[in-house]
């Protein structure tokens, strides 16, 4: 239940006490509201008393009378609006003539409650005011959501990003500083390091540019007939130098050759995320199996390994952008943590579905669905 | 007290970050013991007094820094604490020990950027130490 604060300034003291009996019991519901509204009344009697008031209680809707014993109603509403206060005025006025009607809509009322009104076009006219409120607040809180989504992508980002110069950066001054030696050979274990860090960073900017591509409008020249094998196999012979060092053995199963109408490197994101990850995750001697099969409608593909799994919490978050799941076992593994939020929104942008299933130290498997049938892409 | 009888616990999830500081601050002349985590630094801290600490911010948790600083400050309150991190001041998101409210529950002797320069690092720490 939300209450709307509603302050009525008008010099008739029956108009008052009729807005606060009707609109005391009043309470406004939609389907679309998720509470119901009521309402809870002030009253002034004259222009400057329902500033004091409106200055101190900051009401959400103002029914205003324009012909007041001191200033004006125009002149309050011109007062809300040099001030920029969010809320919605109705005039409630017998003379409403045009001119002052004009002045009214222009200086920032919504609404006109002709005096005298009977409760039901006090409160149809109420029901409006609510209804706009609510659609302003709804609006406002995911403006200010999406705010904060950006404002973590981007703090986050710069911390990732950051992590990398800074270890360089350190070791380049050991360096410089000859802090561990006279000779280069001293320095074996900083050169290797930092050419690990840039290759880490040069995967995060490569992981980057590929989530900026897939925000991009589509090219629909781009979309064609693909062999989700042939990509898959592609993606395999990517990975190998890395699962050689793991030992690790990645095995294709083609069940159904099927083809789909999309961005051939669309399908080139999720093959190569999913599969090396089966190899990066997995344990030495382990085994990355992909299996390509169909139904009636859709194109099937499943990557599973045998490698350290994921614990059920921790699935919850694993398509979240920069989550990279850490514990004892993932330490030595880096990622840019944003491989998996972009095949999440690769395969969203097929309208297909991903799925995750897994067993910490037996493996984890995930099953795509993609429909066959060419899907608008936006 | 000389820097060779101090111990600085140092925890730190980035590898390079970690062997770095240590390895600066043995430059310096300190002792050094150096954790990954801050459930193995949770671990060090009940056995063992260090002279003084130095948490990395986010670890296996956002804010594991903080939770170190806090079980530090209850354990042993009279060991000064440095609370490092490489979240930037240019996303608007810092985390600086301002207010006195911040004070009283984070309780880090000191809050620094990372890429401080070694003799930063060894000025702070003697600063804390009263070198």
């Amino acid at each position: 239940m939300a209450v709307l604060k509603v302050l009525v300034i008008d010099d008739e003291p029956g108009i008052r006490s009729g807005v606060s009996r009707i609109l005391n019991n009043f309470h406004v519901t939609y389907p679309f509201m998720d509470e119901d509204y009521t309402f809870e009344v002030t009253e002034a009697g004259t222009g400057e008393e329902g500033i004091e008031i409106l200055e101190r209680d900051m009401p959400d809707i103002l029914l205003l009378d324009n012909k007041l014993p001191g200033i004006q109603g125009v002149e309050v509403l011109e007062y809300i609006r040099k001030r920029n206060y969010d809320i919605v005025v109705a005039m409630i006025t017998s003379y409403a003539s045009l001119d002052v009607a004009i002045r009214a809509t222009r200086d920032g009322a919504i609404d006109f409650i002709p005096k005298p009104f009977t409760p039901q076009e006090l409160k149809s006219s109420i029901e409006n005011i609510t209804k706009q409120q609510y659609l302003k607040r709804i609006t406002h809180r995911m403006k200010q959501e999406g705010k904060k989504i950006r404002y973590q992508f981007l703090s986050v980002l710069s911390h990732e990003l950051k992590a990398p110069l800074n270890a360089l950066e350190g070791y380049l001054r050991m360096m410089q500083g000859k802090q561990a030696g006279e000779l280069i050979d001293d320095y074996a274990t900083p050169i290797e390091r930092s050419l690990q860090r840039i290759q880490g960073m040069r995967n995060l900017i490569m992981d980057l540019l590929d989530f900026t591509k897939i925000r991009l409008e589509r090219k629909e020249e781009k979309i064609q007939e693909v062999n989700l094998a042939e990509v898959a196999s592609a993606a395999m012979v990517t990975v190998q130098p890395y699962a050689i060092q793991m030992d690790i053995n990645i095995n294709i199963d083609v069940r159904s050759d099927v083809t789909i109408m999309a961005d051939p490197d669309d399908m080139e994101i999720i093959f190569n995320n999913l599969i090396s990850n089966a190899v990066k995750y997995n344990k030495i001697g382990g085994k990355a199996e992909v299996t390509i099969d169909s139904s009636d409608n859709e194109a099937i593909l499943i990557i599973s390994d045998t490698g350290i799994g994921i614990t059920k919490n921790d699935t919850e978050n694993l398509f979240t952008e920069f989550v990279r799941i850490k514990n004892e076992k993932t330490r030595n593994i880096s990622g840019s943590g944003l491989g998996l939020s972009i095949v999440k929104k690769v395969v969203e942008l097929y309208h297909g579905t991903i799925k995750v299933d897994s067993t910490p130290d037996v493996g984890t498997v995930f099953t795509i669905r993609l429909p066959k049938k060419p899907v608008t892409i936006n | 007290m000389k820097k060779s009888d101090i111990t600085i616990l140092v925890a730190d999830d980035d590898p390079d970050y970690l062997f770095q500081t240590v390895f600066n601050l043995e430059k310096e002349g300190y002792k050094t013991v150096a954790v990954e985590s801050q459930a193995e630094a949770e671990a060090v801290i009940t056995r063992f007094k260090p002279n003084l600490a130095i948490f990395d911010l986010m670890m296996e948790n956002d804010d594991s820094g903080f939770i170190l600083c806090y079980k530090m400050k209850r354990k042993y309150p009279d060991v000064p604490v440095i609370l490092a991190t490489a979240v930037s001041h240019e996303t608007g998101l810092s985390f600086s020990i301002d207010s006195e409210q911040e004070k009283s529950w984070i309780r880090a002797d000191k809050y620094l950027e990372k890429g401080i320069r070694p003799e930063q690092l060894d000025q702070e720490v003697m600063k804390l130490l009263k070198l």
